[in-house]
């Protein structure tokens, strides 16, 4: 499997997210913004990082870059996206994922590791999981703090678009167990198709236990899966 | 012609940078602080002598870019 990871200016996660990759078996090719192709990959990563260095909003510039037409192409035809960190920011300024991204609720760039409840099975990005699984992943972010109006919020969580949440180690939601005040705990969705998927925490931070946690290995693992099921399905 | 593009945070979107604002003009002592809400300001200067098309022109630069609609509304103002 090819992954392509998107570097935009700025980014600073892409070397990781192509590590993790290779760690798990798997090809990475590192691709600049300004093309406008993605080479024949079978998945694409955005990337970590302070795209355009954060300049109006995060985001906000990354997301009219060449390449965001060949991503958008790749996503509306069903291939699977991830949006890490500042990635997810992107896709939400890109109208892919819906929602939007505001600084967090205590105004502090938090930096730490947190625990993620996986709540959705069906999408490329937790096919290897399972409902409730729990991972120890790393935040590093200052806009994390995922916002959406109450029609879209009611329209996400009916049709389980939200595939990871915030919990304390044991899985429960408290306030205590967000660390930036996103609404209803969000630590990650996906589109309304469940091909491409947000989140803010890093798995690609997560990959090898020397990191900490290797618990981001099966984000990356789950893609590859969900790729040879399909295969073996047609 | 000059045009100002003034972008708020949506009434429901919470902002906590405005709030360590009012939290730290009440601590200068402007106890009569009661909320501040921090935006953004864009002075565009743009090539054309007719404010008609010029605010056109800018609201949908503001649209586009200048402010994200999902938790953010402007004001386009041509001088």
């Amino acid at each position: 499997m090819k992954f392509a990871v998107v570097v935009f200016p700025g980014s600073n996660s892409d070397r990781d997210a192509a590590h993790a990759v290779s760690v798990i078996g798997e090809q990475a090719e590192r691709v600049w913004h300004k093309d406008t192709d993605l080479d024949g990959a079978d998945a694409v990563i955005l990337p970590g990082g302070f795209a355009h260095g954060d300049y109006l909003r995060t985001g906000a510039i990354a997301r009219f870059s060449p390449i965001m037409t060949a991503v958008s192409r790749f996503a509306s035809q069903g291939g699977p996206v991830l949006g890490i960190c500042n990635g997810f920011q992107v896709l939400l300024e890109a109208g892919l994922l819906p929602g939007a991204m505001v600084r967090n609720r205590s105004v502090k760039f938090v930096s730490r590791h947190i625990t993620v409840r996986v709540e959705r099975t069906d999408t490329p990005f937790t096919a290897a999981c399972y409902e409730g699984q729990l991972l120890r992943l790393p935040v590093a972010h200052g806009e994390g703090n995922y916002f959406a109006d109450p029609e879209t919020l009611e329209d996400i969580e009916k049709r389980r678009q939200v595939i990871f949440r915030y919990t304390d180690d044991r899985g429960n939601v408290t306030t205590n167990a967000n660390p930036n005040g996103s609404i209803d705990s969000i630590a990650g969705i996906c589109n309304r198709d469940r091909n491409v998927v947000g989140l803010m925490p890093h798995p690609e931070r997560a990959c090898e236990d020397c990191l900490g946690s290797a618990d981001g290995r099966i984000v990356l693992r789950s893609v590859v899966k969900a790729f040879a099921d399909r295969l073996i399905a047609r | 012609m000059h045009a100002r593009v003034y972008v708020t945070l949506k009434p429901s979107v919470f902002d906590p940078q405005g709030r360590v604002v009012a939290d730290a003009l009440v601590s200068l002592g402007y106890q009569d602080v009661q909320d501040v809400r921090q935006g953004k300001f864009f002075e565009v200067e743009l090539e054309s002598s007719d404010p008609v098309a010029a605010k056109a022109r800018v609201t949908e630069m503001a649209d586009k870019l200048l402010a994200n609609p999902v938790i953010e509304s402007y004001r386009v103002e041509v001088l």
